[in-house]
């Protein structure tokens, strides 16, 4: 018997409408447990680097977590990957909410799906019954909307729905997968979901999933609940609200914006306000969530109420969570009231949150600095807001500019030309980042910028904390309940970090400790993403109820796969290394691996070399960041490194420093 | 006739605040899984005998717990509006009856009826809610001291309700005569 995971796959070919049950090999668990780790290895094997986003080849692949549809709290992420439209490399943008464990109790987990459908079609799973159906009649209809449609017309009140709207349809390539309160928004997974013709995946399940040791299973899920009680009555002292306790920021609960609206960029990305959060605008603001939120609301199996239901008077009801609240407010220089009445459209059409407001921004600046024309812009309105609007249009149906626009910002720059590339400054990786601009060079948020394959600095930062306190009275407190930490050593470093002097910032904490640092919030955000936990519970919080030493346990008795701190670091590594190596022979190398060139004022070119060498040789990366052979047969990927030496990426008997040498010639 | 002793019982129940429910269904894991055999060996939320029907976009979030099973299903169905959002009558029964799946085994299709997580200091729906929509409130009674139900009249009660109390009087009857002529 197969514990906490089904064994089984739905494999969808599109092109030929073949649906197919398939068992999945044990051992493939073992070595990249579930989730992003099987992805990772399903893309490898069966998608070269010769495989456009948009061609039939390409992999969309939605999978539960290994520990989804567990008792595990808060375990109910979808991880979805396939090649990326914008950035042409993995992408493996998430979801919470309810799908996933739902697939789970439907009996499956994972659907793969290759090819491309003729028609509009959408996927409806029910337990052992998996059916195409016809979507021509959902065509153009909203993300929300259609997942409303279809669970009326299946007569299925409890099916779960994941959908695209118009932009996933267009192939926009910022476009998301919606589901309810969650999407899965990176890296324009929806434009692929679009491309092969898939409106939306339904799913309802009723079957078992189990555990190998039960009673020591449930034991462990007692204490992360006692835990998060813990946490919720003892908030952690010395950092900003939204980070002092357990979930995503809680960005629909709190009122105080002043913090992002005074330290986050507004436009495109470029003007700090500082001085503009006031008592008028908390109070107008405050009004107009109290107005529009209905509840707090969560996901699947979570005490946390990160997301909220959103009813703008006059416009239908929405769901929303976190930092959508303020990116197109801020993109757009207006107010909380427009903010979320825009984004209520936006979630429709499905799209990204964080780049969808910063392209709009970006193709107003290119009007305002004459790159692009009135004549760029046909029937362009004279208010600020309703250019947004006109602009988001424009966009998801792909007219005139929005053409170009649908690409982000990096490809539109591009296209337009005519120095347009210097206003598409807030990209890593050809990706629309977080608009931050900062002044002193961060070691530690320098790494995780450019190494990060996620590419969203979310997804790799948490653990530590990310400023030092003022006291270091307070820095050895803070230590002192810290059981998190998978080495004593991190203790250390965090309390000898300053904030002036020598032991801080950017030479401290030093190029190694940097390493450790980065390696170890990395490692929780792929173990998360392999077992299908939210970050807010694991690896984003200060102090979170699942650490490194309470997963192995929880995979051991889950899924009856022996599991120590040492086997699960090792497989954490094997997976992570394989998404690289699946980005390596899609051409990534370090000349990509860099934060936007205006993240920071001041810059340290020297050290942020020697940060990238330290840490591509931890990880067993050569200087060009691509695995080496040794460091790949140790990690049993010896398969990655045959076919880089057969490709030429790695010669059969070259060290890291030979690689070097025949990079630079 | 003598009146009846009283006697003091604790009557359990748990409150329900709808408007804390956060729609998580965290109660449905708990309870499947505790419902499991072996305790906690698996979870299913379509075994739970606790459901949340719920309509986030229509903001309806109602934790309902398996009640009786009953063998017939209403005759009308009556709507209710409760702060502008109407809710269907089933979205308020407990019952375990023909006119839906809820509270029934998906493979068997028996019913299934919350049993308050006998053995455990309280139900575990109500300990695993730490958004305290589910609340157990613990109160003394004076109750009528009642005769303890013999299995065997649960076991006849059963039987008239699936042949008819005629039948089996008949066939008791038929029984005893046969057991005579013996």
């Amino acid at each position: 018997m197969r514990y906490a995971e089904t064994g089984f796959n739905l494999e969808v070919d599109l092109t030929r409408g073949n649906i197919e049950k398939k068992a999945t090999d044990p051992r493939e668990t073992e070595l990249y447990l579930g989730g992003l780790g099987t992805n990772a290895k399903i893309l490898w094997d069966r998608v070269g680097p010769e495989v456009t986003p948009f061609s039939p080849e390409n992999l969309l692949i939605f999978s539960a977590g290994l520990l989804c549809g567990t008792p595990a709290t808060g375990c109910n992420r979808t991880i979805v990957s396939t090649i990326s439209p914008q950035t042409e490399l993995m992408a493996f943008s998430m979801m919470g909410g309810f799908w996933a464990p739902e697939l789970k109790y439907a009996g499956y987990d994972k659907v793969v799906l290759r090819g491309k459908s003729e028609k509009l079609v959408y996927l409806w799973i029910h337990n052992d019954t998996v059916e195409i159906r016809d979507a021509s009649h959902l065509a153009g209809k909203g993300a929300v909307e259609t997942a409303e449609q279809i669970r009326q017309e299946l007569d299925q009140p409890k099916a779960q729905v994941a959908a695209i709207g118009l932009a996933g349809e267009n192939r926009v390539y910022y476009a998301s997968v919606e589901q309810g309160r969650s999407s899965a928004s990176r890296g324009g997974i929806g434009a692929v979901m679009g491309d092969k013709r898939v409106k939306a995946i339904a799913v309802r399940g009723t079957k078992d999933i189990n555990l190998a040791k039960p009673e020591e299973f449930l034991s462990l899920c007692n204490e992360v609940l006692a835990y998060i009680k813990h946490r919720e009555d003892n908030p952690i002292k010395g950092v900003m609200p939204i980070l002092a306790g357990l979930g995503s920021p809680q960005e629909m609960k709190v009122h105080d914006e002043k913090w992002h609206t005074e330290n986050f960029m507004w436009g495109n990305s470029r003007t700090r306000r500082k001085g503009f959060w006031n008592d008028d605008i908390e109070k107008q603001w405050t009004d107009t969530l109290e107005g529009a939120r209905t509840r707090l609301i969560s996901c699947f199996n979570c005490p946390m109420k990160c997301g909220a239901t959103i009813s703008m008077p006059g416009l239908p009801t929405y769901m929303m969570k976190c930092f959508t609240k303020l990116t197109y407010t801020m993109a757009a220089y207006s107010d909380l009231d427009f903010g979320l009445r825009i984004a209520q459209k936006a979630t429709e059409y499905g799209l990204d949150g964080f780049s969808a407001p910063q392209v709009m921004a970006f193709a107003l600046e290119l009007l305002e600095d004459g790159i692009l024309s009135k004549d760029d812009f046909p029937g362009l309105p004279e208010g600020n807001e309703d250019r947004f609007y006109y602009l988001l249009d424009m966009i998801v149906k792909r007219e005139g500019i929005g053409d170009v626009l649908a690409k982000g910002t990096y490809w539109a720059a591009q296209e337009i030309g005519n120095g347009a590339e210097a206003y598409a400054h807030n990209t890593i990786k050809k990706h629309e980042q977080l608009p931050l601009k900062l002044s002193m060079l961060n070691p530690i948020y320098f790494l995780m910028y450019s190494i990060g394959e996620k590419i969203n600095i979310t997804q790799i930062e948490g653990q530590f904390p990310q400023a030092p306190f003022p006291k270091k009275e307070h820095r050895e407190k803070f230590c002192e309940d810290w059981v998190q930490v998978p080495h004593e050593k991190f203790k250390q470093y965090f309390i000898d970090w300053e904030l002036r002097g020598e032991n801080s910032i950017p030479y401290y904490p030093t190029v190694d400790m940097t390493c450790d640092i980065v390696e170890w919030q990395e490692m929780m955000h792929y173990i998360d993403d392999a077992l299908g936990q939210c970050a807010g519970l694991s690896s984003f919080p200060l102090k979170p109820p699942y650490h490194i030493h309470n997963y192995p346990k929880f995979i051991s008795s889950g899924a009856g796969i022996e599991m120590d701190q040492e086997k699960l670091t090792q497989a954490a590594k094997r997976y992570r290394t394989l998404v690289r190596a699946v980005n390596i022979r899609r051409g990534m190398r370090r000349k990509d691996e860099k934060p936007p060139e205006n993240h920071w004022k001041k810059r340290f070119p020297e050290l942020e070399e020697k940060l990238l060498d330290a840490y591509y040789k931890l990880k067993g990366w050569n200087e060009e960041g691509i695995p080496t052979k040794e460091a790949l047969e140790k990690m049993d990927l010896g398969y990655v490194a045959d076919d880089f030496i057969q490709r030429g990426i790695l010669t059969d008997e070259e060290t890291a420093d030979a690689q070097k040498e025949t990079q630079t010639q | 006739m003598a009146s009846k002793e009283k006697e003091k019982k604790t009557i359990k129940t748990i409150k329900i605040d709808v408007d804390k429910c956060n729609g998580c269904r965290a109660c449905e894991v708990i309870c499947s899984s505790f419902h499991a055999s072996p305790k906690y060996s698996s979870n299913n939320p379509a075994r739970s005998r606790i459901r949340i029907i719920r309509e986030p976009l229509r903001d309806i979030y109602v934790p309902v717990y398996a009640g009786e099973y009953t063998m017939a299903e209403c005759a009308g169905r009556d709507k209710y509006t409760i702060d502008g959002k109407q809710y269907d009558e089933c979205s308020f029964c407990r019952a375990s009856c023909p006119s839906r799946e809820e509270f029934k085994e998906p493979d068997s299709g028996l019913p299934l009826k919350c049993d308050m997580c006998e053995g455990e200091d309280e139900p575990l729906c109500v300990k695993w809610c730490l958004v305290d929509a589910l609340t157990l409130e613990e109160r003394e009674e004076e109750v009528e001291e009642q005769e303890e139900i013999e299995d065997l009249e649960i076991g006849l009660e059963s039987l008239a309700d699936k042949y008819g109390m005629q039948t089996i009087m008949d066939t008791l009857a038929r029984m005893s005569t046969d057991d005579k002529s013996k």
